[in-house]
């Protein structure tokens, strides 16, 4: 180690100018280094990359599904992009419920009940049934808000799959979707 | 490894011609005739049982990995089949699984070890800091391995851990979605934690070498703390082997004994029953726990009410260790002469008993009887979540406040010149004699 310091500083010493300025063998190292790293990234970036989804599993993009089997009151959970979506078919008490609480001072993520549905559609519920804590199934039913509990680490949600409280930061996902005919949904 | 000069002479034809090409049975021989304090105790066979124990994971995994099938439709019945059909399967599986306990109650006691004797302190920061990354990995590579099996405990202990990245702001959901290989836990995820749970065992076996490396350049700490003045090396030192050699091959036949107790009466005793459950990506078990080594920061983790809070103090309760050397102010090394500080050491080691209980209990549950007192914030006192809030209080305090503070205060007692004296001499003896009675030997 020490010989080497040693060589360094001769080499600083060398032909092309005095001590302290720049000289051409400084800038070969310049370039030598910037080449190096530029080559290290150019390696590492495919590795990394390899690990990003693959194209089969972008591939599972979209579903189908048809909500004429979902009866009132009733909740199907689906399976997309390998998280479960709740497809809920809510009752006229808790559509009313959940629409009287749009501007509720405890909504952490503020949303009207009508901007997480689909005009004419408002029955129909579809959210990613993920918690959005730490990512358990919230089940239906046993909060304090008419919706969902978690209990992984305790958030209410609400019949829109709003977080009322708890720890969760935000609303049950809306996961884009579309109606394609008057029962059928495509999702993502 | 430097940090004596080499004793071995070889002796046969064979040695001879060895030695002056490749002098690997001197290196051998220097390592182990490593001059050592002769006062260390019991605590100080941990190091030996923390090398076995890594030896044991690896060779058990390799064979593991023989019959192991890395894909979601195949993982859970291989498992099975290795307990049921492979010869000796069941014994592998259940020391590789118990032997994660192991390691980590081994690496528990070696860590309190040197906190308490101030094994981190100058000129020992690396062994101190390589230490804490060994520690790290370790925990990386047994959540990766739990994750295997592909039980309901194995898909939503990763559900929940990968989902930590995923708090990090802006470029958490990326990561996390590169961590996964796709929008969920799948077949992706499980398939790259196998390849990394085989690998990082290898990385921690070529980090133990630097740790041992930075023990053999600065030497071995001792209970008492001092360091050994060259006079003195030939009366305090004695060679590592045969002498801890066989004391730590003694401990070692003791950890054994408890390790065989686990896997041939109690295998399951450690783990949690849910793991039997097939992975079922649809139904999260009523009450997630990771595995008990684990414990103490997920319950760190779940005290912050703010999600990326929680992550940040879960990462900063390990990120701490890794600057514990300058956050100790006192001089004086081993806590024996700290009396001050040794009470609050104690009640750090209890403190993270209690975290761990915490750790293992719903945040909600009252902790003394069924009443509840008043609400505080957000929960009430008498439960879990402000139990955990005052564990993290104090092991955060331990290392930001008393230690720095403690340091600069407490009068710490009469420390020996050697650590020969408290032996031959009562403590209260004239330390004069001492190095007169060196001089007259050196």
């Amino acid at each position: 180690m020490a010989e080497s310091v040693v060589t360094n500083e001769a080499h600083h010493g060398a032909p092309g100018g005095p001590e302290g300025e720049a000289t051409r063998r400084d800038f070969i190292h310049i370039a030598a280094s910037a080449a190096a790293v530029g080559a290290g990234v150019m390696v590492a970036w495919p590795l990394i990359n390899s690990m990003n989804p693959a194209a089969d599993t972008l591939a599972l993009a979209t579903i189908d599904f048809d909500v004429s089997k979902v009866m009132e009151g009733q909740q199907v959970v689906i399976t997309w992009q390998g998280k479960p979506v709740f497809v809920r078919h809510r009752t006229a008490a808790e559509i009313q419920r959940v629409i009287a609480d749009n501007n509720a001072s405890d909504l952490k993520e503020p949303q009207t009940d009508q901007e997480r549905t689909k005009v004419g559609h408002e029955p129909f519920l579809v959210v990613v049934g993920s918690c959005t804590h730490l990512g358990c199934i919230p089940t239906f039913g046993t909060g304090d808000f008419g919706g969902w509990f978690c209990p992984c680490h305790g958030s209410h949600y609400d019949a829109s799959g709003r977080i009322r409280k708890g720890p969760a930061p935000l609303n049950l996902v809306v996961p884009p979707y579309e109606f394609t005919t008057d029962t059928s949904v495509r999702i993502g | 490894m430097s940090g004596h000069e080499s004793t071995y002479v070889p002796k046969t034809g064979v040695e001879k011609w060895l030695d002056t090409r490749l002098p690997i049975v001197r290196f051998g021989a220097d390592y182990m005739s490593l001059p050592t304090p002769k006062n260390l105790n019991y605590w100080y066979t941990f190091g030996a049982i923390l090398t076995v124990c890594l030896m044991i994971q690896i060779i058990t995994g390799i064979f593991l990995a023989m019959n192991y099938v890395p894909t979601t439709a195949g993982a859970f019945a291989s498992v099975e089949r290795i307990m049921r059909d492979v010869n000796g399967g069941w014994l592998l599986r259940y020391v590789h699984a118990n032997g994660a306990s192991m390691f980590f109650i081994a690496v528990y006691v070696h860590m309190l070890r040197g906190l308490y004797y101030g094994s981190y302190k100058a000129p020992r920061e690396m062994i101190w800091i390589l230490g804490c990354v060994i520690f790290f990995l370790m925990i990386a590579t047994a959540f990766l391995g739990y994750v295997l099996p592909w039980g309901q405990m194995s898909y939503w202990g990763a559900e929940v851990i990968t989902n930590l990245v995923g708090a990090i702001p802006l470029i958490g959901e990326p990561i996390l979605i590169w961590l996964r290989g796709g929008p969920a836990i799948d077949n992706a995820t499980l398939n790259r934690f196998f390849s990394l749970h085989y690998l990082l065992p290898f990385v921690i076996f070529g980090v133990v070498v630097l740790h041992l490396w930075a023990l053999h350049t600065s030497g071995q700490n001792n209970p008492v703390g001092i360091l050994i003045p060259k006079d003195r090396e030939k009366k305090d030192m004695i060679p590592f082997h045969p002498y801890y050699t066989v004391k730590d091959g003694f401990a070692l036949l003791l950890f054994m004994t408890m390790f065989a107790v686990f896997v041939f009466f109690m295998p399951n005793a450690l783990g949690h029953a849910d793991n039997y459950i097939p992975a079922n990506p649809l139904q999260t078990p009523a009450h997630i726990v990771p595995e008990w080594y684990m414990l103490p920061f997920y319950a760190i983790l779940r005290a912050v009410p703010d999600k990326f809070g929680g992550v940040l103090a879960m990462f900063g309760a390990i990120g701490v260790l890794f600057v514990l050397p300058w956050l100790d102010t006192s001089k004086v090394r081993s806590m024996r002469y700290r009396p001050t500080m040794r009470i609050f050491y104690i009640a750090f080691v209890i403190n993270g008993l209690i975290l761990g209980w915490c750790g293992g209990q719903l945040p909600d549950a009252p902790v003394i009887g069924n009443f509840s007192t008043f609400n505080l914030i957000d929960g009430d006192l008498n439960s879990f979540l402000w139990l955990t809030r005052f564990a993290t209080l104090y092991y955060f305090a331990f290392f930001f406040v008393l230690l720095p503070f403690v340091g600069l205060k407490e009068t710490p007692l009469r420390i020996p010149l050697s650590i020969s004296e408290p032996v031959l001499r009562g403590p209260d003896a004239m330390s004069g004699a001492v190095p007169a009675q060196a001089e007259k030997k050196g």
